[in-house]
């Protein structure tokens, strides 16, 4: 495949006079690694939100594998293989993490619809939540429901609801945030373990994730692209270490 | 960690709503027991079952897609009417009308479902009521047809031309009402813990989240909405089919306010909190109504009210724990 996993062209979103987006192409390879920071209310959320189709467009467009999916609804993007976590946990509270799983996967495959058979009778997608639940360590958890998990497992199985899409394409919308220092292992070696041929697109604050993670970082200031490129060049980047990394104190 | 039986823990998690509990076929058994025991009591049995009934299918709406309805007396009334019309029309046997009615009655959720897609549970309290008014009015001035402020009168045939649902078969009326009942409660048990079943939950408990996982919100819930109404339908239809009348009434507010309590008394989400709310709101209606026949809708309304103040708990949620309980202490003494 010659065409980028992800991309956008002109990207840019206004609410009112704010310009939230404002001309942002960026061109994701399959299996990237890449990080996009940037200081507060610097456009992360409204770009994700824009990649995902939670908003619209002013102007511009979105494409997954070269084609143009910038009309299409969110749930339609997902099926063409577009993931996302979320910064703020999105879970279902009273469902278990094996029954949230069994319906990420189920929809998936397209069985969603059935409405006659227990989800449980679904062999393939009851293997496949077996093994996800087992990479993120949720299984002696399964059957609890998923309010009354730990903060830090509940964020395992954020992570563990986007891959069970099987994205192409994942956005991860700061998946360390809030996790407490003692929990956070299991979030760095999720991320590792990610499979090598998703393209990963991570939105951070923490610094010390994002250099450790990615590969290429591109930098968003008020909405703008600053710069991309290696992480060795961003940090090196006097420009940005003056709008960002000097604010947020990391050397 | 057993590695070798994680699938089948997985399975057996999610099917474990598909075991029948001892708890459950009690609670089946004793309400044919009664129908047996208390042939005098028979109307109300079936006033009761038919009540459960309409209560199961808000709680399709309300307890498990999380559609907020005041008005799901729309598809009560369409099934009554439709199950008078189609009687009058000379299609004598009641499994067929209560089937055609509640298709009909299914059909209109569907149709009136795109209404509730958008906005907020306020918007969806609007149209749900609107559109039960609406229905209402159109029967009162349909005369032609529905016979108006009159009402239409049936006199239902033997069900399979064997059994007589009218006067005098009381008790194979609430036995006929018992049957469709229990056969459309099996069939929601399925539903609900299907993939369809987790979706509409799924999109309850968090839409945003559902949606990026790729459920597409919109088919679903019309779906459900649907489904809910065909069995609001055929709960009318009995209505109509085993107390041989429908009036205008069938659409009234009272009948969609009635159920939500009853479902709320019962606990929404968990299928039978229908049925024992529906049991516990006209138990209580009839033995005070009897005793005080003046001022018994003060009588309903203070145990609503201390219901809600003290308790904040369903009754279903009581029986289930002291059930757990006696089951509890009877496996003690028989070890």
């Amino acid at each position: 495949m010659n065409a980028p996993a992800l991309e956008t062209r002109g990207l840019s979103r206004r609410f009112g006079g704010l310009i939230a987006s404002d001309n942002v192409s960026l061109k994701l390879e399959r299996g990237a690694r890449h990080a996009l920071i940037g200081p507060n209310g610097a456009g992360k959320t409204t770009l994700v939100n824009l990649l995902t189709g939670t908003l619209r467009p002013s102007a511009g467009a979105v494409l997954l594998d070269g084609e143009d999916v910038t009309g299409l609804a969110s749930h339609a993007r997902v099926r063409r293989g577009l993931a996302r976590t979320f910064q703020i946990n999105q879970l279902f509270g009273n469902l278990t993490p094996a029954e949230s799983l069994c319906l990420a996967i189920g929809e998936r495959l397209g069985h969603g619809g059935r409405a006659l058979v227990s989800a449980g009778q679904d062999k393939a997608v009851v293997l496949e939540a077996t093994e996800l639940l087992e990479r993120f360590g949720l299984t002696d958890a399964m059957d609890q429901k998923t309010r009354r998990l730990a903060y830090g497992k509940q964020r395992l199985l954020e992570i563990a609801l986007a891959l069970a899409c099987r994205p192409r394409v994942l956005l991860l919308d700061e998946p360390a945030a809030g996790v407490p220092e003692n929990e956070r292992a299991d979030i760095l070696a999720a991320l590792a373990a990610l499979p090598a041929d998703v393209t990963i697109l991570l939105i951070e604050h923490d610094m010390d994730l994002v250099f450790r993670f990615a590969r290429r970082i591109s930098v968003l200031v008020a909405g703008r692209l600053l710069m991309e490129g290696e992480p060795k060049q961003v940090a090196a980047d006097p420009q940005v270490r003056a709008v960002y990394l000097g604010e947020s104190g990391h050397d | 960690m057993s590695a070798i039986a994680a699938p089948d823990r997985v399975a057996a998690h999610l099917n474990r709503g598909g075991r029948w509990r001892p708890f459950e076929i009690a609670f089946w058994l004793a309400i044919v027991a009664l129908i047996f025991a208390l042939p005098s009591r028979a109307l109300l049995i079936n006033e009761i079952l038919l009540a459960g009934l309409f209560a199961l299918s808000l709680d399709l709406v309300l307890g498990y897609a999380g559609i907020v309805s005041l008005g799901q007396a729309a598809f009560f009334g369409t099934g009554a009417y439709a199950a008078g019309i189609i009687a009058t029309l000379g299609v004598a046997e009641p499994l067929i009308g209560l089937v055609l009615a509640s298709v009909i009655a299914g059909l209109l959720g569907l149709i009136t479902a795109p209404l509730l897609l958008r906005g907020s549970d306020l918007t969806r309290l609007m149209v749900t009521l609107g559109v039960a008014l609406l229905l209402g009015e159109l029967a009162n001035r349909n005369e032609w047809i529905t016979g108006g402020a009159d009402g239409l009168s049936l006199a239902a045939k033997p069900v399979l031309g064997l059994f007589p649902i009218d006067f005098t078969g009381q008790r194979n009326a609430s036995l006929y009402s018992l049957a469709v009942l229990f056969a459309l409660f099996v069939a929601a048990r399925r539903l609900v813990q299907s993939p369809f079943g987790l979706s509409v939950r799924a999109l309850k408990e968090n839409p945003l989240r559902a949606n990026a996982l790729g459920v597409s919100a919109a088919r679903r819930l019309i779906a459900i909405y649907g489904i809910a109404a065909a069995y609001a339908g055929a709960s009318g239809a009995l209505v109509a089919q085993t107390t041989g009348l429908v009036s205008l009434d069938v659409f009234d507010f009272h009948r969609s306010a009635d159920v939500m309590l009853m479902l709320i008394i019962g606990g929404p989400g968990y299928l039978y909190g229908g049925l024992i709310g529906a049991a516990f709101f006209i138990a209580l209606k009839d033995g005070v109504a009897s005793a005080t026949p003046e001022y018994w809708e003060f009588w309903i309304g203070l145990p609503l009210v201390v219901l809600v103040l003290v308790g904040r708990e369903r009754i279903g949620g009581f029986i289930a724990r002291w059930a757990r309980r006696a089951a509890l202490l009877a496996m003690r003494g028989a070890a």
